[in-house]
């Protein structure tokens, strides 16, 4: 077969996003795997530099899309715009980076294209001629093989971290125009700008050291025991979701998808049990520490070290062990 | 304003899971089931604004037989009624041919207003909803963190997270379909006379005759992915379990990141 893999980039201010590298390279590997050609589409207004780059790329095609129309992501204008492009070439695959932005409107582009969805691969396998891909369920505790059927293109986005930015394959492309009415097409929503979510800024990607607390702390009446751990460190808190939406800790010191991505030497997780959401914010820490009281947390599988146990009781004990250690 | 609210339900996140005897899903015996996080925030966004406007709420869900006590439970919050899709055929469908039932479950009546969660704990698709708005050809935002609606009911002023802590604040015009994700704001607890009332209300189980809709294209006949297996992550490459009582885990744990880790 010979089959023609679309990978749709995100950038923002002409700068393509990391996890859209991870998804070239995805689109690479899915080509190469299915004897298929891997062609890139890139939307958005003032995007020349960054179509340029990617003519470095060991790519068929990119197909660029630069329309004033198209400088705000609405909806309306990008489920359109690819709706009618993917018409006409009728490409097998159409990976995207699995963000925030894609989660938007990917439902609806397979809605309007009846096309098969696969949200969050983490990998894919070609069996007896098909292609089966793997994503987590469950918050990560299990995963699942999925395979499309029926006829139509096979639209996939991929999560952070699934294949790697740094093996994308240099070459070189031919830059083709995406041109299309997109003043004529309806936004959808009506854009009025970005904003801070986070009160006060707080660097959690500069600390050495980070305490990060999760939903099985239990109360907010837990967390001067977890401060103590951290000042016995010289270590930030930081939380996962949940500490945060209960208002146990501020929003700027949430690690993971929406929140802070951290790298610090040592990271220690008191009752997370591992969403992937929380995980691609920390997994780059150099030494990861977890303690929690289900052994079958997903948590454990990204751990160099874990204890399996009430962090109640574990806490204390390693604030004191480490006062232990590093006064005496 | 009338609301129409769709909650799945979904196993405890505290709950031991087994591979089901086909392997392709969990073993539902025995499994204690909850609304699904984000849609409980749907659901008392959705109250509270009813409240304002001297308005109702109509709770829908798709699933089988136990998912009635997941309706019962948000009547006895405060919903009005209830709608579940239970028939087989709407059964076992991905986030298309699932959305394509409560569509046209709400299409049925009028609304102004749909109110979900973001992304299901279980399957995670965090699409149905987006493709509930496709249905009906109305408007969407996904990750919805701030409900603003105008006074005259015409728009909506959503505040929508992006990556990095940062949020996107736009306008939608009514009615749309708002995804909401987990933390917006304080759901409430059923109170006893709420739970008294909730069992003198209506919950109705329209089957696919009665929504105008072919077999074939709901559940999982009208399913466009086919799930072939589901599995734990393989063991092997995790953590180094340290054992003993907390005080000897700790003191173990030290001298581990002191000799071996060397990052004390």
């Amino acid at each position: 077969m010979s089959e023609k893999i679309w990978i749709v980039l995100q950038q923002r201010d002409g700068k393509i996003n990391k996890m859209s590298w991870e998804a070239i390279r995805a689109g690479q590997a899915l080509a190469a795997a299915v004897g298929g050609t891997a062609e890139a589409v890139l939307l958005g207004s003032g995007v020349q530099e960054a179509a340029n780059e990617l003519a470095q790329v060991s790519l068929n095609a990119v197909h660029v899309a630069d329309d004033e129309n198209l400088a705000d992501y609405t909806p309306g204008r990008f489920v359109k715009t690819l709706e009618a492009a993917i018409g006409t070439a009728q490409p097998a695959f159409v990976l995207f980076p699995h963000t925030y932005q894609t989660v938007d409107y990917l439902p609806r582009l397979a809605q309007s294209l009846d096309a098969a969805l696969v949200p969050e691969a983490v990998s894919f396998e070609v069996a007896d001629g098909s292609v089966v891909w793997q994503r987590p369920i469950l918050g990560g505790k299990m995963f699942a093989t999925v395979r499309a059927k029926g006829s139509g293109p096979v639209l996939v986005s991929l999560q952070s971290g699934a294949y790697a930015a740094d093996e994308v394959e240099a070459g070189t492309a031919a830059i083709e125009s995406l041109s299309l009415d997109f003043a004529a097409m309806a936004p959808d929503r009506e854009i009025l700008g970005v904003e801070e979510a986070a009160g006060g800024e707080v660097d959690l990607s500069q600390a050495k050291v980070i305490v990060a607390v999760g939903r099985g702390i239990g109360d907010s009446d837990k967390m001067p025991t977890m401060q103590a751990l951290a000042d016995a460190l010289g270590a930030e808190l930081g939380a996962s979701r949940p500490v945060i939406d209960s208002d146990w800790l501020p929003r700027n010191r949430q690690i993971g998808s929406s929140g802070q991505t951290v790298t610090p030497k040592l990271y220690i997780a008191a009752g997370i049990s591992g969403a992937i959401q929380h995980l691609v914010g920390m997994k780059g820490s150099q030494v990861i520490v977890a303690i929690n009281k289900d052994a079958g947390a997903p948590i454990f599988n990204v751990a160099d070290y874990g204890i399996v146990g009430d962090l109640h009781e574990v806490v204390p004990a390693l604030t004191a062990a480490i006062k232990e250690a590093t006064t005496g | 304003m009338k609301i129409a609210v769709c909650i799945k339900q979904v196993p405890d996140a505290e709950a031991r899971l087994r591979l089901s005897g086909d392997g392709k899903w969990i073993d539902e015996e025995d499994l204690s089931f909850v609304i699904n996080e984000s849609d409980g925030y749907a659901l008392e966004e959705a109250l509270q604004i009813a409240e304002r406007t001297s308005g109702e709420v109509v709770v829908f869900s798709l699933g089988p037989e136990r998912v009635r006590e997941a309706l019962r439970k948000a009547l006895a919050l405060g919903a009005a009624r209830g709608v579940h899709l239970k028939d087989p055929a709407f059964l076992g469908g991905d986030s298309l041919s699932t959305g394509r039932a409560l569509a046209a479950a709400i299409a049925s009546e009028g609304f102004d207003l749909v109110l979900t969660g973001s992304q299901s704990d279980d399957v995670g698709f965090g699409s149905t909803g987006s493709v509930i708005a496709g249905e009906l050809g109305w408007p969407h935002a996904w990750l919805v963190m701030g409900v603003d609606l105008d006074e005259e009911g015409r728009k909506v002023k959503v505040t929508r997270e992006m990556e990095g802590g940062m949020n996107e604040l736009s306008n939608l015009d009514l009615p749309a379909v708002l995804e909401i994700q987990a933390g917006l704001n304080k759901p409430r607890y059923a109170s006893l006379k709420g739970i008294m009332q909730a069992k003198k209300k209506e919950i109705s189980e329209p089957g696919p005759g009665d929504l105008g809709l072919a077999v074939e294209r709901l559940g999982e006949s009208g399913a466009k992915i086919e799930v072939l297996s589901v599995a734990f992550p393989e063991a092997g490459k995790g953590a180094q379990i340290i054992e003993g009582d907390a005080e000897t885990a700790a003191r173990s744990l030290v001298e581990k990141l002191q000799k071996e880790a060397r990052v004390l």
